[in-house]
This record gives structure tokens, sequence and C-alpha cells, in this order.
């Protein structure tokens, strides 16, 4: 895994402290090519991979990448999936079953499921799965995908309904299919981790909020520095500035101290600011190492 | 241990499932819905006792609490039964179509001392949370407007068949979207006592209105407004957002963060100064032990076990409350549907005890100042 990783909030209007700010990015980024300008100075600056949902506008940064293989040889994306509030409105529209229908193929299985013929069994279930995660793929098809992220929303939600074995599905399509890691994104690691080690998910790697004010960190900043300090994982820090409550070195600091922690993502907007985080992370790295 | 059942399992019901499910205290003892489907799958994957038929399963298990997160229009009936059981109930929003319906049951739940309380989940965002105690503590002096806005992208075009674009079964834009933002004025500065100028509007729906707009009236010179659009494809999700203004100042809030000017800090907390104020979520909102969705939505269920625990009748959102909440939409429903008439006049609220004769004199005026032309 890539130690710098290089996220999409900001371009899709997300941000944890400000909606006016999140409104202000999405009009600013409503063209996609002002999304690619930020990419290649992110590539330009040495970042090699863009963490991204799986947001129906990431295809259109995908048939940009495709076009210009030269130029885009090292760029890795990390799709993370899915992008729930697409399925989530469609639930309000037109139902659990629904929904499911209008993300589906239309053709085979689907209809068995809708028509209630798929049972509870497990390879039924799994084909399922496997359906909604090759829909979710399909805009990365011959770009470079070496990890795959299950959004947090799904993951907890899972993790909350006890149905570790979803996770063992996931883990092996993602595999199988793509050859790529299956990482997991939540807010609740101590737990999501027990889960995953009863589903037989070795060193796991595990996307989550890791910042000193213990922002959306469930479980608290005690417990979280014990468990990446001691158990065997593969952390991904992410909202290290905890949308912008902690000051940049100090937030990078108290990541880089913890050497589990394998890598780190970010978003920003700006030449300045790629440059500014990236070049923190790497002399706190090198700190880090010298001391 | 406390022993729950959980009734219904769509958006809402499965989130409640995982976070009932992950809670220390809690037992989830049993499901119910009547998508098989996913009973089947729930029940292999996860060991949670399923049913379809939550009578059969109210007088099968043991049980000290029930959540209800069923399509609007069971509400009553499955509230009734779990009260008559002697159980605690917590219910999601709205709470019930029937007005009247829903104030018996909140008498009964009192009458019985079983704890109640219904899903309106901003009371428990730490903003909102904030901002209420800041009124509270009168630090905006004499309030005299209240706006509160809620847009988002559900229905942005004309298809889908669920019980949310069916009136009679509770759903459109008024009872999943203006609920929350005349519950957050309710819970705010308590209920108003007339509405007026209610506009419903279809956009792309069939049988439902889209649309929301209406003002709200106080006997003591405080007015309201609410604005709430469930067609607004410039909305992520669901945005909320409440501005409140008093003789000392102004406050913005939604779920991220709270603004505040003051004109006078000495009547604000110690925190606070003259001028601009901004605080954020990240400082407003206590951890919780399982996340998902947002704070809110554990805080909420939290606060139900606790008062559980505790025997606390008086919850942060009471079956009482919401019945206010539901008062207010029933008069804006009322109020909507006059405008189509020849003649309009402002709704008073049914049984609204507090209605003055001056009162009354300012809504017919005001009344008679929005007759359309063609009156």
């Amino acid at each position: 895994m890539e130690r710098i990783l290089f996220g999409d909030n900001q371009f899709f209007g997300v941000n944890h402290l400000s909606e006016d700010k999140a409104h202000a990015q999405a009009m600013k980024f409503q063209d996609i090519n002002a999304v690619i300008e930020v990419l290649d100075i992110a590539y330009d600056e040495g970042i090699r991979v863009f963490m991204c949902t799986t947001h129906e506008r990431i295809a259109d940064i995908c048939d940009h990448v495709r076009a210009d293989p030269e130029h885009y040889g090292d760029l890795q994306f990390y799709p993370c999936m899915p992008y729930a509030h697409k399925y989530a409105n469609a639930v309000t529209e037109q139902g659990m079953m629904g929904a499911l229908e209008t993300f589906l193929p239309k053709e085979g299985t689907v209809g068995a499921f809708i028509n209630g013929v798929v049972s509870a069994a497990r390879k039924d279930v799994e084909q399922l799965a496997t359906m909604l995660i090759d829909a979710e793929m399909k805009m990365f098809e011959g770009l470079k995908t070496p990890v795959i992220f299950l959004q947090n929303v799904v993951t907890d939600l899972i993790l909350g309904l006890g149905m570790n074995d979803v996770f063992r599905m996931f883990a092996d399509h993602v595999k199988k299919r793509y050859g790529a890691e299956p990482g997991f994104i939540t807010m609740n690691v101590p737990r999501l981790l027990d889960a995953l080690e009863s589903a037989g998910i070795e060193n796991p790697i595990v996307c989550a909020n890791i910042n000193k004010i213990g922002f959306r960190m469930c479980g608290g900043v005690e417990a979280y520095e014990k468990i990446i300090a001691t158990r065997r994982f593969r952390p991904v820090a992410m909202s290290v500035l905890a949308s912008g409550a902690i000051p940049p070195g100090e937030a990078i600091d108290y990541v880089c101290k913890q050497p589990q922690i394998e890598a780190i993502v970010f978003g920003a907007s700006t030449r300045g600011n790629i440059r500014q985080t990236k070049s923190l992370i790497g002399n706190y790295d090198a700190h880090g190492a010298a001391a | 241990m406390i022993r729950v059942a959980l009734l219904g399992l769509g958006k809402m019901g499965l989130s409640h499932c995982a976070i009932i499910n992950t809670h220390p205290d809690i037992e989830l003892v049993a499901v119910c819905d009547t998508a098989e489907y996913l009973l089947a799958v729930l029940g292999k994957y996860s060991h949670i006792k399923t049913y379809t038929n939550y009578r059969k399963l109210l007088a099968a298990e043991t049980l000290d609490a029930v959540f209800v997160a069923t399509p609007s229009r069971f509400h009553a009936e499955m509230v009734r039964d779990a009260l008559e059981a002697g159980l605690h109930v917590f219910c999601e929003k709205p709470f019930c179509l029937d007005t009247e319906e829903g104030l018996r049951l909140a008498e009964l739940a009192e009458q019985k001392n079983r704890v109640n309380q219904v899903g309106y989940h901003y009371r428990f965002v730490g903003t909102f949370h904030e901002l209420k105690h800041l009124l509270d503590v009168g630090t905006l002096g004499a309030l005299h407007h209240i706006r509160a806005e809620a847009y988002g992208p559900v229905v942005l075009r004309a298809k889908g068949r669920t019980w949310r674009t069916s009136k009679s079964e509770g759903g459109g834009c008024l009872h999943d979207y203006a609920s929350h933002a005349v519950d957050l004025v309710n819970y705010l500065v308590g209920r108003p006592q007339a509405v007026g100028g209610t506009v419903m509007n279809r956009l792309f729906s069939g049988d439902v209105e889209d649309e929301v707009y209406s003002n709200l009236f106080y006997a003591n010179g405080l007015s309201g407004q609410i604005a709430a659009n469930w067609s607004d494809e410039s909305q992520r999700k669901m945005s909320t957002k409440v501005s409140v203004w008093g003789t000392n100042g102004k406050v913005v809030a939604d779920r991220q963060e709270m603004k505040v000017y003051l004109r006078d800090a000495s009547k604000a907390p110690d925190s606070f100064n003259k001028g601009w104020n901004t605080r954020y979520t990240t400082e407003l909102t206590d951890p919780v032990w399982f996340y998902l969705r947002g704070e809110e939505y554990s805080a909420q269920i939290d606060h139900f076990v606790e008062a559980v625990k505790t025997g606390l009748m008086d919850t942060r959102s009471t079956m009482r409350s919401a019945v206010d909440t539901d008062l207010v939409l029933s008069a804006m429903a009322k109020d909507a549907n006059r405008r189509v008439g020849a003649a309009t006049q402002t709704a008073v609220m049914p049984g609204s005890p507090r209605a003055t004769s001056s009162m009354a004199n300012v809504l017919r005026r005001l009344g008679t100042r929005n007759l359309p032309a063609s009156a």
C-alpha cells in the first residue's frame, strides 16, 4: 500500500464541519475538469493513489485516465463502495426491493431474486453481493485498483447487524475477481477488528478516523492507540485533521508517531495545501525514523 | 440487560437494528417484518430471532421494550399493543397520523408509567441541542422569528411506488421532511398556536406533496416559517437548518456548525463574545459507543435506554411532544387544503388552549390580508 492516499470528499460537497464550505466546494468542482486539474497537481507532486467513492462522477475521471495511459502510468485507484446516498435515496423512493432492482442488472438472477426464488442460502446471498460489487466496479475497468474498500456506512451496518459472513464474501470476491486486497472503512475499529477476526480475515486493511481529539473514533482515543500498537491489522488514517479542528502539523505529527499506521488519506484543493500536507508527512516520517 | 424487540426492518429499522444490537445494555431478542427474504438472511447470518406477525412476537417473547419502525400508518396499533402489554416504547417519527389517537397513546403511556420516546433524532444533534440551551438561558433576548428549513434529493422524477409516496399511509414531504423542521421548532421555542399561508405542492409525485411552506404564529409576537422540499437535487443528502432571531442577536445552526451573532455577550455563556461566534460539531458532540450515519441516531437510543434504566418519563422526545408536532402538521395540511377553495383563512390549531381573542384578531387580519385575488 502507498503511504499517502489522495481522498475525494472535497470534490463532492462533503465537509464534516461546514455545509457552506461543502456547497462552495461542490460548486467549484461541478466541472469535472476542475477535479482533474487538482488530481493532476497531486499526481505531479508525487501522489500515486486516488482513494475515491464510487460516485457516478468518478466514471468521467476514469475515462480521462484511461484515455492517457502514458501520463497516468503509475496512477492507482482505491475505490470505496458503495456511494451510499444513491441507495438510501432510492430506498426512500422505491422501497428496498425496488432499489435493488434499479441497481442490479436486469436479467437472470435478479428476476429470480425479486420473485423470491433466490433463498437465503450462502451462495445466493453471495451472488447478490457480488453482483452489487461488480456493478460498482464497472467504471474502473482497465484501471489499477489494488485495494478496494467497503464504505463505512455499509461496513458499520453489517457490523451492527452481526452479519460477519458478509465481510468474508466481500473479501473473497474482491481478491478473486479483481486481484485486489479488501479494505474496510469504519468508525468502530475495536468492534470491527473482532468481527473480521471471527470471519477469518487476517491482517485486514482498516481505514478509520485517527486524530488526536477522538473525533468519530468509537471506543475513544486511548483504545485506538492501544489497538494500533498491539493488534495485527493495517491501519489507514483518515480525518487526521478532524475536518480542520486540529492544526495540520500537530495532526500529522500525532499520526506519524504511530509507526503501525501504514497510510494516510487526505483531501485538498490547492497545490499549496497538497504540497504542505505531503511534505509534513514526509518530514514527520523522516523524523520518526531517525528517532 | 433490557430485552427488546424491533418491529419493522425498512431503512430506519435496519439502522436501528444495527445500533440496538451493539448497545451494551440491550439484548435484541427478536425482529419482525413482512419481507421474508430479509428475515431469512438476517436470521441466517445474525442469529436474531425473526417474526412476520408482531402480535405473535409480543405474545411469545418476554420483553422490556419495543422499537416501532414500521410505515407510519401501523404505528398506532403497534404502540397501543406494546403499551397494553406493559412495555416501554420507542416509536419512529412521525408518531401518529391520527392526532387524537396519538394523544390517547401518549396518555396511556403516562398512565402506565412507561418510558416513551419518538425518533426525532435532530433533538440529539449536538448543534441543535446547544442552540436549545442558548435559547433557554435567554442568550438571544426576546425571540421574534424562527425559520426551519429541510431540503434533500429524495424524489427527483415521477416514478416509484412505496408507502412514502402514498398520502393515506403517511407518505409525502410533510410527514417525511417538514415533520423534522416542525419538531425542531417545537423543541426550541414551543408549539405555535396557529399556522397560515401553507403551501403544499406536488412537483414529481402523483399522490403526495414534494414541497411544504408555512408560517407559524405565536401569541407572544414570535413568528416562524417552515420550508421543506424533498425534491432538491442540489443537496447531497437531507440538510436541515434553523435560524433564530432575537432582540440580542441571531443563531444559524445546522448539523455541522452553529453560528451565533451577539449584540451583547453578557447574557451568553462565558465562552461567547460580542459579534460572531462559531461552534462546530466536533466540540458539541458527545462520543457514542457505536457510530452509524451520525452520533444522534445512537445518542437517542442511549437516551431511551438510560430512561428505561432510571424510570425517566420525561424523555427528550416524548410521545406527547410528538403529538404536538403531529398537530402542527395536521393544521398545515388543513390550511393548505383551504387554499384550494374560494376563501382562505388562517387555520387555528385544534385544541390550542392559549389562543386569546386578540390573537384571533391578529390571525383574522392576517388571513384576510392573505386572501388571493380570486376570492
